[in-house]
């Protein structure tokens, strides 16, 4: 026989990065967010853009963070929206590979606008727009490396951040919706 | 028809109603849906009923599609029309009915302008169904028309909305008939998975106090089910309870039925799911009206739930065994695993188990005192039963619907339902106004039965211009008002949460429910005390016209049992003819209950 579980939760709360393969209609994204403010799930990043033209399909990336019983709900929520094809929880099935965009903004002068690129360089930002005065950085990578930088250019003048959110895709030959 | 002959948008709805077999909708006219009214106007093939506001149109396709398994069909206006429906539409979400509901919007050209009578109908709508649409090309109208009744009846049902701008109505494009491929992405699973089912059989064979707990969804997958259910309940011999929305799944009368379980469900019930070892939910939902303070609920069972649903799975309540199917197909796995496992099942424990429950049932929890004196004042619990008794003392077949409040519960106590869709009620939402549309539907779909709406005199005021839907139909239904003078259940929680302050619950300025039934031309009646009451019963079920009985009972009852907010199913709260051994308290209400509602 098992052993009953019991009805008082596990508290403890994990992030998911989930890969969501959507009809590319309008309201699509406005149901999907509808759903997690509806019912009170977080929203740590979203992205969204077609992906296959051919057969209208959309990809969200949502990262979002909760106990292991509250992203499973999300995840039988989001399956169950019409125009849901897949949902995959990429941080349970497998390895797989997070991203991120950031265009971020350095105004500044002498010593700390080379510093700026200096550092940009090492981290292999790439310069995207110059003025005597200032940079605009492009970056991609991990979250963290993205924070990483942007904390090294706050005391340099930093003007503003803009970021896309995380993007993820599973390691390995199969896809989504194999 | 060939592909390219055209037909105007209003008259491609219609086609598609009628090919869906849909022969009745209930509606209300306006500016933005004036094509279809047209159209309707022309052909026979649909009868439109025409209701006095839209949530009553709502209310009556849940009646109508609760009472007959089919897809309820809504057709309003736009603006206030579709802003009216939301109610109904909440309500049919909650308690999984199929609906389409129609509503019209204005031109493709003027939407997003503040037109008149615009609202964001898909976006109003969008939380308050399964799913919806708006229709940009008339020659996709046809499609998502078939869609949407595939979406409203698959899976978990539930209402969805169709809104249909003033130029797609008009101008003309091809038909697109019934489509014969898959759905692109909804595909609900249906059969159960056969190792959980036989981990779910294996389980079952070797419980000592197991537990059958069914609900709604029983009654959704069709008649069938509920036959499997009782045939399953017989064959193992266990106890089965029912959520509100289940009764009739298995029958009342039947010495294996424990009655209603939850918030005032019965003592063996709430008792036995407390105490059980192994429970099988089938089609219900772990709501909070049920399981009590969930930490403590059924806290030394292992679960197995079986729901078409998965999102319902391990959402309130973490369960050992997972079956995802629809509630037909499961039993009759269920059914076909317990009779090739050869274990037997301990017969002794299960012996035992019957013996306590017969116990808790020995409290006779429902117990009230009725004096039997002519000129006493009627009990409502009385009212009900008395109701019940000379209802099926004619053999009559009879769809019960409710209000939502006290009425509700003791009639949800008192009626034994033996066969399924015959109880109609706003389970999740607790809609007040329910029942009179909801039994106008039922009335509209079974022209020949008895149809009762078992009201309170505050919830039927919310709905009641649907009298006059009543009088210009003919449809005979029974208005049955528990009549205490009182929101009964919020006066019910004041007192026992609220020191008894009944802020805002009296009904004053009543009308004259005898009066009032007249100028709807129905028949009014009144029962004022005891010795009024069987005949006021008589001579409502005599007249084949609609009747208000306005039942004056008494103003102070309580619903019992009940099981505090915050409280779990052993602490429940006996009503004041309890005889309790000595040395048991009853339970009072927690701080920490008093924030739920």
């Amino acid at each position: 026989m098992l052993k009953a579980v019991g009805p008082i939760h596990d508290t403890s709360t994990r992030q998911a990065v989930l890969a969501v393969l959507v009809e590319n209609e309008p309201g699509v994204l406005a149901r999907v967010i509808g759903l997690f403010s509806g019912r009170g799930y977080n929203i740590d990043s979203l992205t969204v853009a077609p992906v296959d033209e051919e057969k209208q399909l959309s990809r969200i990336t949502i990262v979002t963070s909760g106990t292991a019983m509250v992203i499973e709900q999300i995840k039988a929520q989001l399956d169950r929206l019409v125009p849901v094809h897949k949902v995959a929880d990429l941080t349970v099935e497998g390895p797989h590979i997070a991203r991120e965009l950031a265009l971020i903004k350095v105004a500044g002068t002498g010593d700390r606008r080379v510093e700026a690129l200096r550092i940009a360089d090492a981290f292999r930002a790439r310069v995207v727009d110059a003025t005597t005065e200032s940079f605009v950085f492009e970056m991609t990578g991990a979250t963290d490396k993205l924070d990483a930088f942007v904390a090294l250019m706050r005391p340099l003048g930093l003007v503003e951040v803009s970021r896309t959110g995380i993007v993820a895709i599973a390691r390995g030959p199969k896809g989504i919706d194999g | 028809m060939t592909s390219t002959e055209t037909l105007s948008g209003a008259d491609i709805v219609l086609r598609a109603l009628r090919d869906q077999g849909v022969d009745v909708i209930f509606g209300y006219p306006g500016g933005a849906v004036l094509p279809i009214y047209d159209a309707l106007f022309q052909q026979t093939a649909i009868r439109h009923i025409l209701v006095r506001h839209e949530q009553a149109a709502v209310h009556a396709a849940e009646g109508y599609a609760r009472s007959t398994g089919k897809v309820g069909v809504v057709l309003v206006t736009s603006g206030p029309g579709a802003t009216n429906a939301v109610t109904g539409l909440v309500d049919a979400l909650m308690d999984s009915i199929p609906l389409v509901c129609l509503t019209g919007q204005v031109p493709t050209h003027l939407i997003g302008n503040d037109a008149f009578q615009e609202a964001d109908t898909t976006g109003i709508t969008r939380p308050a169904t399964k799913h919806n649409y708006l229709v940009r090309e008339v020659n996709a109208l046809g499609r998502i028309l078939h869609e949407a009744f595939y979406v409203a009846r698959s899976g978990r049902p539930g209402p969805v909305v169709v809104d249909l701008p003033k130029d797609v109505l008009i101008s003309r494009g091809v038909y697109h008939g019934v489509p014969t491929t898959p759905h692109r992405s909804y595909r609900p699973v249906v059969d159960p998975d056969p190792q959980a089912i036989a981990h779910a059989a294996r389980l079952l064979k070797h419980a000592k106090r197991p537990i059958v707990y069914a609900g709604g969804g029983l009654i959704n997958s069709g008649p069938e089910a509920s036959r499997l259910l009782t045939e399953f309940v017989r064959l193992t011999g266990f106890p089965c309870t029912n959520t509100l929305m289940g009764l009739g799944s298995f029958p009342a009368s039947d010495p294996q039925f424990l009655g209603m379980l939850g918030m005032h469900g019965t003592y063996e019930a709430n008792l036995a799911m407390h105490g059980c070892d192994v429970m099988l939910n089938i089609g219900a939902r772990f709501d909070d009206r049920v399981t009590g303070r969930l930490r403590d609920f059924s806290p030394n069972s292992l679960k197995i739930h079986a729901d078409i649903d998965p999102s319902s799975i391990n959402k309130n309540v973490r369960v050992d065994c997972a079956i995802v199917g629809d509630a037909t197909r499961v039993l009759s796995a269920l059914i076909a695993a317990w009779k090739a496992d050869p274990a037997k099942p301990d017969a002794g424990a299960l012996a035992a188990w019957w013996k306590q429950i017969d116990l808790w049932r020995s409290r006779e929890c429902l117990r009230y005192r009725q004096d039997p004196r002519s000129g006493a004042v009627i009990k409502p619990q009385h009212a009900v039963k008395r109701l019940y008794e000379i209802v099926r003392e004619t053999g009559r077949d009879v769809f019960v619907t409710t209000e939502v409040g006290q009425h509700q519960m003791w009639a949800a106590q008192f009626w034994k339902f033996d066969r399924p869709n015959r109880w109609l009620t706003s389970g999740g939402l607790g809609t007040m106004g329910y029942g009179l549309p909801a039994a106008m539907g039922a009335q509209i779909a079974h022209p020949d039965a008895l149809v009762i709406d078992i009201a309170g005199e505050a919830s039927i005021l919310m709905n009641i211009q649907e009298m006059s839907t009543l009088a210009q139909y003919r449809l005979p239904v029974k208005v049955f008002i528990l009549n205490n003078e009182y929101m009964g259940m919020v006066r019910q929680w004041q007192e026992l949460l609220h020191g008894g302050r009944y802020s805002e619950s009296y009904s004053a300025a009543l009308p004259d429910f005898v009066k009032l039934a007249e100028s709807f031309h129905a028949v009014g009646l009144r029962a004022k005390t005891l010795g009024d009451l069987d005949d006021v019963i008589r001579e409502m079920l005599a007249v084949n016209r609609p009747v208000i009985a306005d039942i004056c009972v008494d103003k102070h009852e309580n619903c019992f049992p009940m099981i505090p907010s915050g409280a779990a199913h052993n602490e429940m709260i006996l009503g004041p003819e309890d005889e309790a051994p000595p040395g048991t308290a009853q339970p009072g209400v927690t701080e920490e209950g008093m924030v739920l509602v």
